[in-house]
């Protein structure tokens, strides 16, 4: 299936990994890199959905500068912002450049998958004729987009 | 601490604003007074020595005037003649008859050996023998001779005048007796004002006259005589009631004698007096007036110090509050990012390997259920310790509060439904004692929701179990203020002032995060309100929130 395609930015080599393991499993397009160079050099060979971007501590520029290098080069991509850190003004700006959305770590791996799902549709929105047909199972059926995932963790 | 040294300032100032206004006018007062006293001493003791001179030289007068008559009778008369009691019986009617107020009471002729030839007068003294009279002898050698009072034969005050006559080889006394009224009479015209006095001593300080007070004729006076120099002299002296005197002393009979005129000090004021009781009432109204002015000014004074200095020590108290919890803001940002990071590396760990344990084959394994519980509890302590960090988060956050048009009663109300189980569990009563005149307020429901879900859940965890939680609202000018206040164990003193301080908490481990009172605190100031806590240990602990009524806007 032509699924959505995820770019999952942080230093925390860790946690990058596991959380792009647990996107491939359920089923989605899901690629890590360590920094925001690596990052645009991915924007630009492909096209993706989603960037999770880690941004670091207050005032951290490079997260809020990739963020606006993102942008510039796919404009369409929806970003959601992930920080260790709530710094109101750090997110204000993400937002204003354009951010779809911003976490704190850590986070319910649920929430993630719905603040993904979330800017998935927006995308979609934006992509409605290419991506019309797909908006529509996306809306009616999300479980069928996420596979697998339900609220205790269990498979099916 | 405080007070006492503003006590002491206070004092300080006092005293010497009064010392450097008063001091000067109290000098002034005194030399004005000195000055007066010098004066009026200076008139005085002139009055006196003017009276007692005048007076000394009419007394003088009146004595050389007898003793002349006497003298002159003498020239001109023989002894032989005067010797014969028909003869002076005669001469001394003619000169009672010639001269009045002469005061001479009787006559005599006495012989060389003190034999009194002679007599005339009321008394039957014919005969007598004066030779042993100490007088005799006196008269004998200077010739005139004017004795003390004494009481003599006749038992009856009187001096007497006598003078020597020649006739040839052998001497004679004439002898008068003066009438001792007579004289006092002249002595007592010197006896001025209410406090004067006046008479006579002797060089023993014995009295020859009968003064106005203290004393009899003849009886001691209390004047020494050796005090008083040469003519007329003034002395002080105190009297018996502590008062001065002034005392005029002027010598008579060839200084046998003295005139004493005295006068109280205080007596002669007259105009002088009157000046200076003026001068001195001013001087003391103005002393009042300036001890009252001062006491006035720096009473005002340091109740605008203290006052100050206890809004600046408010004030700064609250800005040591702000700066600590600014401080521990940034540390806690610090914090929570540095374990935000690792505490999601964990949670997703826990979930990979969630994920993982699904795909896996030993399903049936006796482990299996232990893996997944095991997950499970880590995925859950991530959480826990999540929200702590998150807490943490929001406490640095900047909390901009936004608008909404707020019913106080409406969001407690809410608030207390979603804790009324909780406290029902623990057997406690939330009582509603709601203001219904509030109005609607623009404020933060959500935050405002969220201080007072905080504020009532610490009271059910003061009372623990059997209790009752009183909500109470009111309006207070432009304040509403919400009371919650419980019936538990209370504060005590030495903690109340930690509580609103972040990470401090008094509850168990794990159970509290030592934040929600003091975002409450941060929530409310921003709003432009107030927290205060009322506890008395023991008696329970009632927090009451300050808010300003701000009305929302008219759209």
């Amino acid at each position: 299936m032509n699924t959505f395609r995820i770019l999952v930015v942080d230093d925390e080599i860790d946690f990058q990994e596991t959380i792009v393991n647990r996107l491939k499993k359920r089923n989605l397009h899901a690629i890590g890199v360590a920094s925001g160079e690596d990052a645009i050099q991915a924007l630009e060979d492909e096209l993706y959905d989603v960037v999770l971007l880690d941004i670091k501590m207050p005032g951290g520029m490079d997260g809020i500068e990739t963020l606006r290098e993102i942008k510039r080069i796919q404009p369409l991509v929806e970003v959601l912002l992930l920080t260790g850190h709530a710094s109101v003004e750090t997110s204000i700006e993400g937002m204003k450049q354009g951010a779809f959305d911003y976490l704190i770590k850590p986070v319910k791996f649920d929430d993630l998958l719905n603040k993904m799902a979330q800017a998935f549709q927006k995308k979609a929105a934006h992509d409605s004729k290419i991506r019309d047909a797909k908006i529509q199972e996306l809306i009616r059926y999300p479980s069928r987009v996420f596979g697998q995932e339900e609220e205790d963790g269990k498979d099916f | 601490m405080k007070r006492t040294l503003y006590k002491k300032l206070k004092i300080k100032l006092i005293s010497i604003t009064l010392v450097v206004s008063i001091g000067p006018l109290v000098l002034l007062g005194a030399a004005i007074y000195y000055q007066f006293n010098k004066i009026y001493k200076a008139q005085i003791e002139d009055q006196i020595l003017h009276l007692a001179k005048s007076e000394s030289n009419a007394l003088d007068v009146f004595l050389k005037e007898r003793t002349s008559i006497l003298a002159m009778i003498v020239e001109t008369q023989s002894f032989e003649m005067l010797s014969k009691q028909q003869n002076l019986s005669h001469l001394f009617k003619a000169v009672n008859r010639r001269t009045e107020g002469l005061g001479l009471v009787d006559l005599g002729i006495i012989d060389q050996h003190g034999q009194q030839l002679a007599y005339a007068g009321p008394y039957s003294l014919y005969g007598l023998n004066y030779f042993e009279q100490p007088w005799f002898d006196e008269v004998m050698r200077r010739g005139t001779y004017i004795s003390d009072v004494y009481m003599g034969f006749r038992q009856v005050p009187h001096f007497i005048i006598a003078v020597k006559g020649e006739s040839g080889s052998s001497n004679w006394i004439l002898r008068a007796t003066i009438d001792s009224e007579i004289f006092n009479r002249l002595v007592r015209s010197a006896q001025v004002g209410g406090t004067g006095d006046a008479y006579i001593i002797n060089q023993e300080g014995f009295f020859q006259t009968s003064p106005r007070f203290d004393g009899a004729v003849l009886s001691r006076s209390n004047i020494n005589t050796q005090r008083f120099g040469e003519g007329t002299t003034v002395v002080e002296q105190k009297d018996s009631k502590g008062g001065t005197r002034f005392i005029g002393g002027s010598w008579l009979k060839g200084d046998d004698w003295m005139l004493v005129v005295s006068q109280a000090g205080r007596e002669k004021s007259g105009w002088m007096g009157g000046a200076r009781n003026t001068a001195i009432l001013i001087i003391v109204i103005g002393g009042v007036a300036i001890l009252l002015a001062i006491v006035l000014i720096s009473h005002t004074l340091f109740r605008h110090l203290e006052r100050s200095d206890r809004e600046i020590g408010e004030l700064s108290a609250q800005m040591i509050q702000q700066d600590k919890l600014a401080a521990l803001g940034k540390m806690a940002t610090g914090i929570a990012h540095e374990i935000n990071n690792p505490l999601a590396v964990i949670g997703e760990k826990a979930g990979w390997m969630a994920d993982l344990l699904a795909d896996e084959e030993f399903q049936n394994s006796q482990n299996y259920m232990e893996f997944a519980t095991s997950i499970e509890k880590i995925e859950e302590h991530v959480d826990r310790a999540k929200k702590i960090t998150h807490s943490m988060l929001g406490f640095a956050r900047r909390m901009e509060p936004r608008l909404d048009d707020v019913e106080i009663n409406t969001v407690l109300d809410r608030t207390i439904e979603m804790l009324n189980n909780h406290a029902r569990i623990n057997n406690i009563e939330i009582r509603k004692r709601y203001s219904d005149q509030l109005p609607v307020i623009a404020s933060d429901e959500s935050q405002l929701q969220q201080v007072f879900m905080n504020l009532i859940n610490n009271a059910v965890d003061a009372i623990g179990n059997d209790g009752i939680i009183e909500v109470t609202t009111k309006r207070k000018d432009q304040w509403l203020i919400i009371g919650i206040s419980d019936d538990g164990p209370g504060i005590p003193r030495s903690v109340q002032k930690r509580v609103f301080d972040p990470f401090y908490t008094t509850k168990p481990n794990g159970k509290g995060t030592g934040l929600g009172l003091s975002i409450s605190y941060r929530i409310i100031e921003k709003m432009g309100g107030n927290i205060r806590l009322e506890s008395e240990e023991g008696q329970g602990t009632a927090f009451l929130v300050y808010l300003p009524v701000v009305l929302p806007e008219k759209k």
